[in-house]
């Protein structure tokens, strides 16, 4: 692909007759040019994605409630989220006269870098990721479990009751939920045997099944089908969205941590909670449900795969929001502790135990 | 003669490392103290990148900076720290404290300085062959070779978890705890009794 994209550049500086002095002045720093493109590649579909995504959620839990939705602005409401981002792009930043100046605009920076960085090893298609190391599951668990620093530290910057007790629920809740989102990805790396992304969408096109041109039942999610949903419920705990959104509980705590922002700070906040969405959804599509495989033998791979799968998790996001009352506090800590990891332990014990007996299926 | 990236990298990495426990000691609050913490983990985490040993590196982020100081941060910011008495008899005991500092740092600088490390005696290893898994080779050593100690070492982790635990449980008579399971299972009888009564006529 690298040389495609040369190659073009080649083509469209040459009609100006400027690609020979561009190039010696390009070349030395190529790799990094290169680097940069790719991450803006990511980072660009990514916010846009983010954006229409709230539109998205307003959308059909519109529909799911009997109403219209935003449909004011642009076609069908499709301009929505420009507007909306306009509109906090030219709000004011304030800062409460009783914060902690410089950590209260840290937060923010500190929700949304770990959102963006653990996109850098998530795979689109076969050898399509930014970096392909070899622990990129490990790295996502870091990055992932750094994205509760911005929650916390705004809740306390704040100095004021309602972020402070959002920060302390915040902190409960996602390090209760990542024991358990973790215990379940030690069953996915048993079964693919390596801690690439890419190897563990490789492995889900080997079996029985994929031979016989039905794809979908070698992928991750029939073997692990417990682990595939504590995962994704752990998921949507960790991102703090409903059923699980006591961080926010607008109706107990007023918007958690959130409270005291407004402008660009809160849009950080925004963009963060929606990115670690989609990650959660890119995660599960790649992990349980073979990533960019083509469900069946006579359709091709690719990214678009990917995309369906993403859109179906995402859409089960807004599904769950429009669906179920708000979990009372005890009871989300009931279902991460009492529940999931005494199932996931007892799950490893199962597959490590299937795995050395002779019915092994997963070689 | 020039640097090369790598050797930059680590003064960088070690620079930052060094400024940010020293502000561990020295920041006046507390909770900014917790988060330099973190700076120097995340430093320390880089250092062993540096290294080439991605598992360890990952896992000092997954395990301190993702749970460890989160928890740590969460008791700081519930603490209301006094900094006036914590800092009283600072003088008073540093007659004491400072030469056994000293000492420390000439012991640590005797015991890993290059020339008392050895290290002519453990040479650099040799560049590993491509498909080599750090975190391959750290399992099988663990699992295999290292499995008693590692497991001695889980079962003391366990014994000193249900420690903690047995040493804060407290039976309180006023809690108002629920059992879920046996909230699910009401059924309409046990809370509503349907009263017929004949019609009271004046």
């Amino acid at each position: 692909m690298e040389n495609a994209v040369l190659s073009f550049f080649q083509w469209f500086w040459n009609l100006f007759g400027l690609w020979d002095p561009l190039w010696a002045m390009i070349e030395p720093v190529w790799p990094l040019v290169w680097v940069l493109m790719k991450i803006v590649a990511i980072i660009v579909p990514l916010m846009l994605t983010v954006a229409y995504l709230t539109l998205a959620e307003r959308k059909v839990i519109g529909y799911m409630q009997v109403r219209l939705g935003p449909n004011r602005v642009g076609p069908m409401g499709l301009l929505q989220p420009i507007a909306d981002g306009m509109k906090l792009f030219f709000k004011e930043v304030l800062v409460p006269s009783g914060a902690n100046k410089k950590l209260f605009l840290f937060g923010p920076i500190l929700a949304i870098a770990p959102a963006l960085a653990a996109w850098a090893v998530v795979p689109f298609f076969d050898g399509g990721a930014l970096a392909n190391i070899d622990a990129g599951l490990l790295y996502i668990l870091a990055m992932t479990s750094m994205g509760i620093y911005g929650i916390i530290i705004a809740g306390w910057a704040s100095n004021s009751k309602y972020p402070f007790l959002g920060a302390m629920r915040s902190s409960a809740q996602m390090v209760s939920y990542e024991i358990a989102m973790g215990l379940a990805l030690i069953c996915v790396l048993m079964v693919s045997n390596s801690l690439n992304l890419t190897e563990i969408v490789r492995a889900q096109d080997r079996g029985w099944f994929a031979d016989h041109g039905v794809g979908f039942m070698s992928w991750n999610w029939l073997p692990l089908l417990p682990m595939f949903v504590v995962y994704f419920i752990s998921g949507v705990a960790e991102t703090g969205r409903a059923p699980f959104d006591v961080i926010e509980g607008e109706s107990e705590i007023v918007a958690g941590h959130m409270v005291e922002y407004s402008g660009m700070a809160f849009a950080m906040f925004f963009l963060a909670e929606y990115a670690n969405m989609i990650l959660v959804a890119t995660l599960t599509s790649i992990l349980f449900l073979g990533g960019w495989l083509s469900p069946v033998g006579f359709l091709p791979d690719g990214f678009h795969w990917l995309a369906i799968k993403i859109s179906f998790f995402l859409l089960l996001y807004l599904w769950f929001r429009a669906t179920f009352p708000r979990y009372r506090y005890d009871q989300i800590m009931r279902l991460g502790w009492k529940v999931f990891i005494p199932l996931t332990l007892v799950w490893i014990f199962v597959i490590g135990s299937w795995m050395v007996s002779p019915w092994n299926i997963f070689k | 003669m020039p640097m090369d990236f790598k050797t930059a990298l680590f003064y960088i990495l070690s620079a930052i490392l060094v400024i940010a426990a020293l502000r561990v000691v020295t920041a006046r609050n507390p909770v900014h103290a917790a988060l330099f913490l973190v700076l120097a983990f995340f430093n320390a985490s880089g250092l062993w990148l540096l290294l080439q040993a991605e598992f360890l590196a990952i896992a000092l982020i997954v395990v301190y900076v993702g749970a460890v100081m989160v928890l740590f941060l969460f008791v700081v910011m519930m603490l209301d720290i006094n900094l006036e008495r914590l800092r009283q008899g600072f003088w008073n005991n540093l007659w004491l404290g400072g030469p056994i500092a000293v000492l420390m740092v000439i012991e640590m600088i005797a015991v890993l300085s290059a020339r008392s490390f050895g290290l002519d005696a453990m040479p650099v290893p040799a560049d590993p062959a491509t498909g080599y898994s750090n975190t391959k080779a750290l399992g099988a050593a663990i699992y295999t070779e290292y499995v008693y100690p590692f497991e001695l070492a889980s079962v003391i982790l366990l014994v000193a978890l249900i420690a903690a635990v047995v040493l804060t449980l407290r039976k309180r008579k006023d809690t108002k705890k629920l059992n879920p399971s046996e909230q699910v299972a009401v059924q309409r009888k046990d809370r509503v009794r349907i009263v017929s009564m004949p019609v009271e006529k004046d």
